[in-house]
């Protein structure tokens, strides 16, 4: 990147001030649920906003905790975990195999992942319902899992990564005798691995907020993720505001703290992901 | 010769089928499993009265019954208006965010990306607590903040009222939609050819002559991804609309995703929802194409 001299226009004075007014609207919902689940009762419920915490307290967070809210947070960290591994392993495998392996119907395959990734995602959640109940899985946390990394997303990104493995160093492993699973984890692996790592962080995020599949697939306490729990505590306990502000604040900090992070990588894995030319 | 050398091409092919095949066989299986049979699932459901209790096969029943249910047309007006405005409100809104974000340095571009990200990071549910708050009738912040500087003079129920509900749900989902169309943007203009801009301001082209003849053109596939995303969401509106309004006051809010849920997970009409979402689907892709249409034009 070149650093060229900004010219300093009016437009671009105005255009800055009103992208720092922006910010403020943007960064307002996170501010007030961590300021607001430090608020006592009065606080919270004044008719005047109060904009900090005058008398910070831990009440919200202990009510919380009486709940299995900490519970929640640990089956959100299994489903996010378990679907990152599992996609990251397949995606891995099929990206690979569909950008360097000329095997029939790879053509066919590759068209039918990507006219999927158009299609409605939500459209086929009703019938996946159905599909977890015969197979016996429904709410139990897998029902969330499996089509997690069944969607075409991540195979799509992955070709897009191993397009730049060179052929030549494949020919020449292949000549060395190596065989085709040690030179996937020894060649293969290695030169993917900003891939792996932007759909890494990419499925952690999606899957940690796909709350309308958590809602469909887990309808007991035991099974609530943290965004299921906090919506139901949203129904019933509609007017205990600092209770619901601090689960709000338990569902977002830490998977805003993991995209602080790695933002880096997510930000490559969208990028990538976008469909170029 | 020629004989065993086309033995070992087809021992050579037969290998190359297999590897690639072992390679695809465990995403085959989570794809096939749980997307292209549910997907088939909703396509044959949609031609039965699937409920609780049955399960036979009843024709176009559901679609007949789609197009003269007034909830369903209802839900449907509602989805379009969404779409409608909120796809080019995100679309050149981000590629404003954008245009002004790029030129800057990585420090200061990083961080408007990550606050414009933000609301979907934090999550639906999450931010939703927030906006209830602020529409709340009683001691939201829209109406205090409205009512001191003189625009209304009592409250207004924001979520409770069909005039206004529906605008409150596009307000939200807009800023949860923009984070992606914005980093998308800004890499797409800082891969613009920087020869032809220069090429561009030599030959006396002004801002606004480069901007629509030289960098447009170059992030038009850009655009088309960002419309065809954007539409997709858009027309699947949602959580918010379960979390904050439930698809009321009388059906102001009701999208067409919200009554398939409604139909299918509270009234167990499986046949009927599964229809509604094969529709949706067809909508969906009939926009897809305009846009692709649109695009192709465009561009030649």
């Amino acid at each position: 990147m070149q650093t060229s001299v900004q010219k300093v226009t009016p437009y671009r004075v105005f255009a800055v001030m009103m992208l720092l007014a922006l910010v403020v609207f943007f960064t307002f919902p996170l501010y007030w649920i961590i300021t607001g689940s430090f608020k006592d009762v009065q606080a919270v419920n004044s008719a005047v906003p109060v904009w900090f915490p005058t008398n910070p307290t831990m009440d919200n967070y202990q009510r919380l905790f009486e709940r299995p809210a900490i519970s929640w947070l640990l089956n959100t960290i299994f489903i996010c975990g378990m679907a990152m591994l599992l996609t990251c392993i397949t995606a891995t495998m099929a990206g690979y195999a569909i950008a360097k392996k000329r095997f029939a119907g790879r053509a066919l395959i590759f068209s039918i992942f990507i006219m999927a990734m158009a299609l409605p995602k939500q459209v086929i959640l009703i019938p996946l319902v159905k599909e977890m109940s015969f197979l016996n899985l429904h709410n139990t946390l897998w029902a969330v899992i499996f089509p997690t990394v069944g969607w075409p997303f991540g195979v799509f990104l992955m070709k897009q990564f191993s397009e730049n493995i060179p052929g030549s160093i494949l020919e020449a492993t292949r000549i060395d005798g190596a065989g085709e699973v040690q030179t996937f984890i020894q060649i293969v692996l290695p030169m993917v691995a900003p891939g792996i790592g932007a759909l890494a962080i990419f499925t952690f995020i999606s899957a940690w907020n796909d709350y309308f599949m958590q809602l469909l697939m887990l309808n007991t306490r035991r099974t609530f993720t943290i965004s299921v729990g906090i919506a139901k505590l949203q129904d019933e306990m509609s007017n205990d505001f600092g209770l619901i502000m601090a689960g709000a604040a338990l569902a977002a900090i830490p998977i805003v703290v993991v995209f602080l992070m790695f933002q880096r990588f997510f930000t490559r894995g969208i990028t990538m992901g976008a469909v170029k030319g | 010769m020629q004989y065993t050398l086309t033995r070992q091409a087809k021992e050579r092919r037969r290998r190359e089928n297999l590897v690639g095949y072992a390679f695809m066989l465990p995403s085959l299986l989570f794809f096939l499993g749980f997307v292209i049979f549910p997907m088939g699932m909703a396509l044959v459901t949609s031609f039965t009265n699937y409920s609780m209790t049955e399960f036979d096969f009843v024709g176009l029943t559901n679609y007949i019954r789609a197009f003269n249910d007034p909830v369903f047309q209802k839900s449907t007006l509602n989805t379009l208006i969404i779409v409608l405005v909120s796809v080019p409100a995100v679309t050149a809104f981000s590629l404003w965010v954008a245009s002004v974000v790029y030129k800057m340095n990585n420090v200061s571009s990083s961080f408007f990306r990550i606050v414009f990200y933000l609301p979907i990071v934090t999550g639906t549910v999450a931010v939703t607590v927030v906006w209830k708050w602020m529409f709340n009738n009683y001691y939201g912040l829209l109406n205090y903040v409205l009512k001191n500087v003189g625009i209304i003079a009592n409250n207004v129920n924001w979520l409770g009222n069909p005039a206004t509900a529906l605008w409150c749900i596009i307000t939200i989902l807009f800023t949860t939609s923009i984070g992606q169309p914005i980093v998308l943007y800004i890499s797409a203009l800082a891969n613009v050819d920087p020869s032809l801009v220069e090429a561009g301001e030599v030959d006396g082209a002004n801002h606004l002559q480069v901007f629509w003849k030289i960098k447009w053109p170059q992030i038009m596939p850009t655009t088309l991804y960002i419309l065809v995303i954007t539409t997709i969401n858009s027309f699947q509106c949602f959580a918010l609309i379960q979390l904050l309004t439930s698809g009321g006051p009388n059906n102001a809010t009701n999208t067409i995703m919200y009554n398939i849920y409604y139909h299918a997970y509270k009234l167990n009409e499986y046949g009927y929802g599964n229809a509604m979402g094969i529709l949706l689907a067809l909508l969906i892709a009939v926009f897809s194409f305009i846009q692709f249409r649109i695009a192709r034009t465009e561009n030649e």
